[in-house]
């Protein structure tokens, strides 16, 4: 295999799919599967059989196309008509009237355009439309092409400086400018140069990188060689949960594809360049997504976050110099290389370029994932996207960023998602969770939930992390249960702030977020806690309840 | 267990492909588990023995890790979802009704050691919480009712 061969390859599966007049992509990731999508998937395959319009149908398996609650998800293509909650039952009627007579069944179609209209989707490019399991999918939609684009004609400084030109900042939560990453590393002494792949997706509540691995494999794996290439790496690790198994087989499938075709290994493409990348699991630790605990981790050690400087840029993995990045990050580089930075830094805002994938959950109308121009607006997207707060309830806040995020109200519902606004009001973008609450939820006992989330993640080595937040989950079991004074507000706010700033990591530093927040934009309800033990929400107080019932 | 027993054997294997390198403990760590069910000590010896690491930096990763397993899980495994987005959907209530109904508290098994109860931070299934896994089955919007059921089906099939 050499440069040319893949354009060829992307030739003929293009030729090869022209001759289906159909498309029917059957989601099959892990928000679909648990609802039947592999029945349904079998269903179709009998059906086109059936109906005897195999030849002109291609039946796919593909990833996700964001629309989790009315799954399993089918698209038919051209056109992209989105059928909602397929069960093999309704198969027939689909294939025969859609496929046979040339007429969409009306009644099954998603019936909420607005969830895709102000969505942009760069790195999802591929999610849904193409079979996951298919390295000549992948290709057939241009990927590869940047790789090839790179080793052809591009020096590794010339690949550094097209990323620092698209302003492409982090995923990962922290939003650091990728390409000055990537010159760190570059010009950092000692080899072997590593990368890690960033997959660990501790967040709970986000599913944004799991999606992209079981939808589109080498996009990632792609963007791990361009990095390897600009940098001078020889090996990378792809550091992911092991809560997610089928990413994980996708991954395993696509590395062992990536391999046999020689875009991984000793001699890449036959130009010499060098690259192979190895799987490595989580173990169910949040802090091991950390960049130092992460690499702890891959060394086979406690994820505990150490001291820096040094920063892994100049001593990382067994103390050589490694770039970290995270999955979402490595999947944007194929279309920078492809599309040139300045094309890519006009996306989004200013200072904050491209696209972000969220997770929407939580009381939405419109559970999913969402790919959206940096910029948008929190309404844009609660409302727009998220098609507002089911059941006639009221909305009351939004969590932005996870456990260590923060819980903004209406008030703030204009502002813009980008790194700066967002860290501006308290709350962070993480690695992309956005959970709507409406007014059954309790912002004491939201709060006092993610601080519990924390005590119990915390590693344990710094003392303002390991001992501050367990005083206050102690202080929000008082409120919750109506032992509690007014002064243990002035508690929370004291030891929130001394944590944020002491402690070693991000863990411990954004923590109190939840506390804060909650306190800066929900004030009353501690208050009422206190004051009057009443729960708005009627969440709290609820122990002599529970002690009846039992 | 015994070094011949066929288990171990595979165990071996793993760590040879693996050169018996340190770094390697976590995907050790993961295979013994996928191979016994779980993590008992006798194991967790055998592993320090064969990659040469004291056993108190083997026992010291395993116990890091909340997806090890150290205790003998029941045979039916009944496991929550406790992400942000499953806790706000209630399956805090749902893992309440278990609880009650079983007599068990998340992290124990009943003394029979039919069912062991567990949490997990987050299968990344968000958008169909509340999700419970009863065995290998993931239950996507689940409500008590669902998830007693199921475990109820489940358990009367031992
Ligand atoms: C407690 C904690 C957990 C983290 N978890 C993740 C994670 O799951 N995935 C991730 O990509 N970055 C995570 N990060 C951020 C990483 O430390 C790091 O900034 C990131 O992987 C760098 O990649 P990026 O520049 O592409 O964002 C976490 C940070 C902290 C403090």
């Amino acid at each position: 295999m050499n440069l040319a061969d893949i354009q060829k390859i992307a030739e003929q599966e293009v030729d090869f799919e022209r001759a289906y007049k159909y498309r029917i992509n059957v989601c099959c990731s892990s928000g679909c599967v648990p609802l039947g999508a592999f029945k349904v998937l079998k269903a179709f395959e009998e059906a086109v059989k059936e109906f005897g319009v195999e030849k002109e149908c291609k039946v796919a398996k593909t990833g996700c196309v964001g629309t989790c609650s009315v799954g399993p998800a089918v698209v038919i293509e051209p056109g992209d008509y989105l059928y909602q909650n397929v069960t093999p039952e309704k198969v027939r009627e689909v294939v025969r009237d859609h496929i046979v007579l040339g007429l969409p069944v009306k009644g099954m179609l998603y019936g909420n355009p607005a969830f895709f209209k102000k969505q942009h989707r760069l790195v999802l490019r591929n999610a849904g439309k193409i079979d996951p399991t298919r390295i000549q999918d992948y290709i057939a939609m241009g990927g590869y092409s940047a790789i090839v684009k790179c080793l052809a004609t591009m020096t590794p400084q010339g690949v550094i400086y097209e990323v620092a030109t698209s302003k492409l900042r982090g995923r990962g939560g922290a939003g650091f400018p990728t390409g000055q990453k990537w010159g760190l590393v570059a010009r950092a002494h000692g080899k072997p140069k590593y990368i890690v792949a960033n997959l660990d997706e501790g967040d709970p509540g986000v599913f944004a990188n799991r999606t992209l691995a079981e939808a589109d494999p080498h996009a990632i794996l792609e963007g791990m060689l361009i990095a390897a290439y600009a940098i001078g790496a020889e090996k990378g690790y792809l550091y992911i949960r092991s809560e997610y198994p089928l990413a994980i087989q996708t991954l395993q499938r696509a590395i062992a594809q990536a391999k046999s075709l020689s875009l991984l290994g000793d001699n890449v493409l036959e130009t010499g360049f060098k690259f192979d990348v190895e799987l490595r699991f989580g173990a169910g630790a949040f802090v091991a997504g950390e960049e130092t605990a992460i690499l702890a981790s891959v060394e086979g050690c406690r994820a505990m976050p150490r001291p820096r400087p040094p920063y892994p840029a100049n001593s990382g993995l067994w103390g050589k110099p490694t770039l970290i990045q995270n999955v979402e990050t490595l999947a944007n580089i194929p279309i920078i290389i492809q599309n040139g930075g300045a094309w890519f830094s006009k996306i989004g805002t200013p200072r904050c370029t491209g696209t972000k994938c969220f997770s929407l959950t939580g009381k939405t109308n419109n559970p999913g994932l969402i790919e959206v121009p940096m910029g948008i607006t929190l309404r844009e997207v609660v409302f727009d996207i998220g098609g507002g707060v089911p059941e006639g309830r009221k909305f009351k806040a939004v969590l932005v960023g996870g456990p260590s995020g923060g819980c903004l109200p209406d008030a703030l519902l204009d502002l813009p998602i980008d790194y700066d606004s967002l860290t501006r009001v308290g709350a962070i973008m993480g690695s992309g969770g956005i959970v709507v609450l409406d007014d059954h939820s309790c912002m004491v006992d939201t709060a006092k939930f993610f601080t519990e989330f924390c005590v119990d993640e915390s590693c344990g080595r710094c003392t303002p992390c390991r001992a501050g937040l367990a005083r206050i989950k102690e202080v929000f079991a008082g409120i919750t249960e109506g032992n509690a004074r007014m002064e243990d507000i002035t508690t929370l706010e004291k030891a929130s702030v001394y944590i944020r700033d002491a402690s070693l990591c991000g863990l411990g530093q954004t923590a109190p977020n939840p506390v804060l927040t909650t306190l800066r934009y929900f004030r009353d309800e501690y208050v009422e806690h206190i004051r009057d033990k009443t729960c708005r929400a009627g969440k709290c107080f609820k122990k002599e309840e529970k002690g009846v019932e039992q | 267990m015994s070094k011949d027993d066929s288990r171990r054997v595979i165990l071996e294997k793993v760590m040879r492909d693996h050169g018996y390198q340190e770094s390697a403990l976590l995907e050790i760590l993961h295979k013994a588990q996928e191979l016994y069910g779980y993590l008992d000590k006798e194991l967790l010896m055998d592993i320090s023995g064969s990659l040469n690491l004291p056993p108190s930096h083997v026992f010291g990763v395993a116990t890091f890790y909340s997806f090890f397993k150290l205790k003998r899980p029941g045979q039916h495994v009944v496991t929550g979802c406790m992400g942000t987005a499953c806790y706000v959907k209630g399956a805090d209530e749902i893992m309440q009704a278990v609880e009650r109904e079983y007599n068990i508290k998340r992290g124990e098994a009943t003394p029979d050691g039919k069912l062991s109860l567990l949490v997990t931070r987050c299968i990344g299934a968000c958008a169909m919480a509340p999700t419970i896994i009863v065995d290998d089955e993931v239950i996507a919007k689940a409500t008590k009712e669902i998830v007693l059921q199921k475990i109820k089906q489940v358990l009367g099939g031992t």
